[in-house]
């Protein structure tokens, strides 16, 4: 029991993770109505920027966050305007790829500048964590897990209690009759890039001292955060989070109980599960072209 | 834009074939010529060592890549699992000839069927969702085979890789020599490249290509848009297993990293770059990526992010890749071939529906289509019956437009019944009404845009049930009959975009007409047409009826609807307010309100 215990927890942790760059698809998909295949970069790049930050220049631990998030935060712009922006008239295609061709410039980029050694980066508490009877709650999860449901919250309210977020959501549900309003279509896609970019640093801040700070880090968890958010229910804020905490949860589970070095396929096989016979996620996405 | 080149036309009927035929046959005999000095240069001049590997690597890749032609290029679907599908077909010969013994010849053809029959069950699953479920079943799958093939060791040897894969022999002749075995790999491209090159050309490549332009009309216009686009991914996935399988008799050693999600990326940039709409394309875009590497030598360690960063610019500034951009300055110097239009038969479709006594072809009982707690249409009759042209009107939002959906199948009915000429059709996806007769234009024009007129019209003919005799000739006739009911002909070659909004719309009724429907549903068709164009569009209207035509037709210009319409039916909020003869229908106080509002029934009293 209490093994399972600890399985649940930490599969709660790793699925926080995906939930959060999870969320952050999500918001560029509303926004766009395009897949962002390198969002799992933005998390790399934040792991890469506190490595550079905090052990090659030896700043303090919280200043390396706060600079990686704003250096985040001007990535997104970047990004917006060289790989969306000039293809935001064509269909979904083009976009995708030009994603995918940003995720291998930046692996790679990263890969020229670092090399391919794994960096690694130690945890934010230098106290282990607490134990609660048979089990033991590791601080850098009760990090994450605190940390995403703070986002999540900070999201809702955002998105529901303020008027830019409001503006947000016009132009995700129709992005023309919002343009015809007077909101500014293009300036709330960049405000979702910045803050989609910034959520996955985050993500990427928090993951760096549990796994090893590679290239290749940022689409493995990219991959499977949009094997949640698929799994949750396309398109659906709600969606993300649940899907990504039950993938993390799969995912741990299947490793101790069925396969270590198939870890990684028990995301896409349920995925492929959710797709015959659920396609439209837990929660559903709704799906109408007018003709 | 008159009945006069119909008339015309179908009265010049001289012999002889026309030249346009004689040049399509003459296509693939130059074709098979340069395949066949290609394969033999390979055994005049050979190749050794490294120049060997290159060239081995660029003719098996080419075949993977020309799947890509297929479902990326011509269905428009995206597969990120290319890689997987060679590794398949790679690890089938490596494993085949190696641990189980079997030939090559038995392996090749094993790889690639394996590679397909999973192509088919990938899609099956994902293909009935959008694009973006698509992109990332194709990378699930190809996580997994890439995790299967480096951790099943006792099978795959795990990351070690097959060494030793033997090269063929057939009759006697021996292809383990380098250049030999090149020359096979080249016959074998060549061969396909010709399949893929001639694909787009048949039936089925149409339908790709109506699939990608636009899905929507292609389901309306007969096209099993599902089965298509399986189709697609399927032949990809064929065509991935073979490259794979013809990769590994080149090499005779092969290792899970060569088939992992970055080669998958590196087959699509092959063919977004070369132009994935052309197989000439693929052949320059692969080769070209195999090459790049060797002049990029001197980037080595930041090559891929070069590549990336090429990826980003070829979306941005040449979308239809290489060939796309060199075909785009082709077409300006070379003007649209010439089409011969000296011997059209007119279009039967008049002919065939012919039935004066007044019946009913189209009955809709107590249809339904509600949107949550909207209405849109509410337990709405509707008779249409033979030869006449019946318009549907009311004020904006009163349902016509949904109503129409329903007809045509894009929308599912909530309750109720419509019948085709006595069929039941009230439960068929949209392809299979196409197919019982239902033809339809769309408010907003839906054509293909990337297929020429004459073959956006073909797409049209070809609908299922629409038997047409002749052939691809028989079909071309048809095609060409209808763009000249509709004064077009002369322009069948050029690319649909080159033609004015008003002629578009003649494109589509003319694509519609090419089918031989039983009824013409024409949604809004006098929608953003100036005077003049109204009037060719009245024009037209007149003459189909003329032929005895069943249409139901939307509009809102009162004008256009007075001078074709036999019946007139008017719905407002989803609701039938009258039904009836024209001229009784547009006096009926109720229809007056519902226009004017309720002012006018007041000013009534």
């Amino acid at each position: 029991m209490g093994f399972n215990l600890q399985l649940l927890f930490t599969g709660i942790g790793v699925g926080s993770i995906y939930a959060l760059v999870a969320l952050g698809f999500v918001l560029i998909y509303r926004a766009t109505n395009v897949v962002n295949f390198a969002q799992g970069d933005f998390a790399m790049l934040g792991a890469f920027s506190m490595v550079v930050l905090a052990i090659d220049f030896g700043l303090p631990y919280w200043l390396s966050i706060i600079l990686t998030l704003i250096a985040l935060l001007l990535f997104g712009a970047i990004f917006n305007l060289a790989v969306y922006y000039p293809l935001r008239n064509r269909s979904f295609l083009p976009v995708i790829i030009s994603t995918i061709g940003a995720s291998i410039l930046l692996e790679n980029g990263v890969l020229a500048a670092y090399g391919p050694r794994p960096q690694s980066l130690p945890t934010v508490f230098s106290g282990q964590g607490i134990t609660i009877g048979d089990v033991f709650l590791d601080s850098q999860y009760l990090l994450i897990i605190g940390l995403t449901a703070a986002m999540v919250a900070f999201q809702f309210l955002f998105f529901e209690r303020t008027f830019i977020g409001k503006k947000l959501q016009a132009v995700s549900q129709d992005k023309e009759m919002a343009a015809l309003l007077g909101i500014s279509v293009g300036s709330m896609i960049m405000v979702t890039f910045v803050y989609s970019a910034a959520l996955g640093g985050l993500a990427g801040v928090l993951v760096a001292p549990i796994l090893f700070v590679s290239v290749g880090m940022g689409s493995s968890i990219a991959l499977k955060a949009f094997a949640a958010s698929i799994i949750g229910g396309f398109g659906e804020v709600t969606g993300a989070i649940i899907g990504g905490l039950i993938l993390g949860v799969i995912e741990t589970f299947g490793a101790a109980y069925i396969s270590v070095p198939y870890k990684d396929a028990f995301a896409f096989l349920a995925l492929f599960v959710v797709l015959l016979f659920r396609p439209q996620g837990i929660l559903g996405e709704r799906v109408a072209e007018k003709a | 834009m008159s009945g006069d080149s119909f008339l015309a036309s179908a009265q010049q009927i001289p012999s002889g074939a026309p030249a346009r035929f004689r040049r399509a046959a003459l296509g693939p005999l130059i074709y098979l010529v340069l395949a066949l000095v290609l394969t033999a240069a390979v055994l005049v001049f050979p190749v050794s060592g490294y120049s060997l590997n290159l060239l081995m690597q660029a003719s098996t890749y080419a075949v993977a890549v020309l799947g890509l032609t297929v479902v990326l290029g011509y269905a428009g679907q995206i597969n990120l699992a290319q890689a997987a599908f060679f590794g398949l077909g790679a690890y089938s010969v490596a494993l085949g000839t190696t641990t189980l013994g079997l030939s090559f010849w038995i392996a090749l053809p094993l790889g690639a069927i394996l590679a397909a029959l999973a192509g088919a069950v990938l899609g099956l699953t994902s293909l009935r969702l959008g694009g973006h479920y698509l992109a990332m079943v194709t990378i699930s799958f190809q996580m997994i085979v890439t995790l299967i093939l480096t951790n099943w060791i006792s099978v795959t040897h795990g990351p070690d890789g097959v060494p030793g894969i033997e090269r063929p022999t057939l009759f006697g002749l021996s292809f383990s020599e380098g250049t030999r075995y090149l020359a096979l790999c080249i016959a074998i491209l060549c061969a396909v490249g010709y399949f893929v090159w001639h694909l787009r050309s048949t039936r089925l490549g149409r339908a790709m290509q109506a699939v990608r332009d636009n899905e929507l009309a292609a389901g309306v216009t007969g096209v099993n848009t599902y089965l298509t686009k399986v189709l697609a991914f399927t032949v990809s996935a064929l065509l991935g297993g073979l490259g794979g399988g013809l990769f590994a008799g080149g090499f005779t050693y092969i290792s899970p990293d060569q088939f992992s999600f970055n080669e998958s990326v590196v087959f699509l940039t092959m063919a977004l770059l070369g132009g994935a709409r052309s197989p000439f394309g693929t052949a320059i875009g692969t080769g070209l990526l195999i090459l790049l590497p060797e002049w990029l030598r001197f980037l080595k360690l930041i090559y891929l992010a070069v590549y990336g960063a090429a990826v980003i610019l070829i979306m941005v500034f040449m979308p239809e890749g290489i060939w796309g951009f060199v075909n785009k300055f082709w077409r300006k110097v070379r003007p649209s071939l010439a089409i011969s239009l000296d011997h059209l038969a007119p279009l039967p479709l008049t002919l065939r529906t012919c039935n004066p006594d007044g019946s009913v072809i189209l009955e809709v009982r107590a249809l339904s289509k509600h949107f949550g707690g909207l209405k849109a249409v509410d337990n709405v009759d509707l008779k249409v019956a033979h030869n006449t042209v019946h318009a549907l009107i009311g004020p904006n939002g009163s349902g016509k437009s949904t109503l129409l959906n329903v007809l045509s199948g894009i929308y599912r009915p909530t309750a109720g019944q419509i019948d085709l000429a006595q069929q039941d059709v009230s439960r068929l996806p949209t392809h299979q009404r196409a197919a019982s007769g239902m033809g339809r234009t769309f408010q907003n024009i839906r054509l293909f845009a990337a297929m020429s007129i004459l073959d956006n019209v073909k797409v049209g003919a070809e609908r299922p049930g629409n038997a047409i005799a002749g052939g691809s000739k028989g079909l071309e006739q048809q095609a060409l009959a209808a763009l000249a009911f509709v004064g077009l002909a002369q322009r069948a070659g050029e690319a649909v975009g080159s033609l004015s909004y008003g002629h578009q719309r003649h494109v589509e009724i003319a694509r519609a007409l090419a089918g031989n429907p039983k009824v013409l549903l024409l949604d809004e068709p006098g929608a953003g047409l100036n005077h003049l164009e109204k009037d060719a569009l009245v024009n037209l209207l007149q003459r189909l009826k003329g032929h005895g035509l069943t249409i139901l037709i939307i509009d809102h210009d009162m004008n256009l609807v007075e001078q074709v319409a036999d019946h007139i039916t008017v719905l407002n909020f989803g609701r039938r307010i009258a039904d009836g003869k024209p001229a009784d229908v547009l006096r009926n106080p109720d229809v007056i309100a519902a226009y004017l509002g309720e002012v006018s029934a007041h000013g009534a009293t």
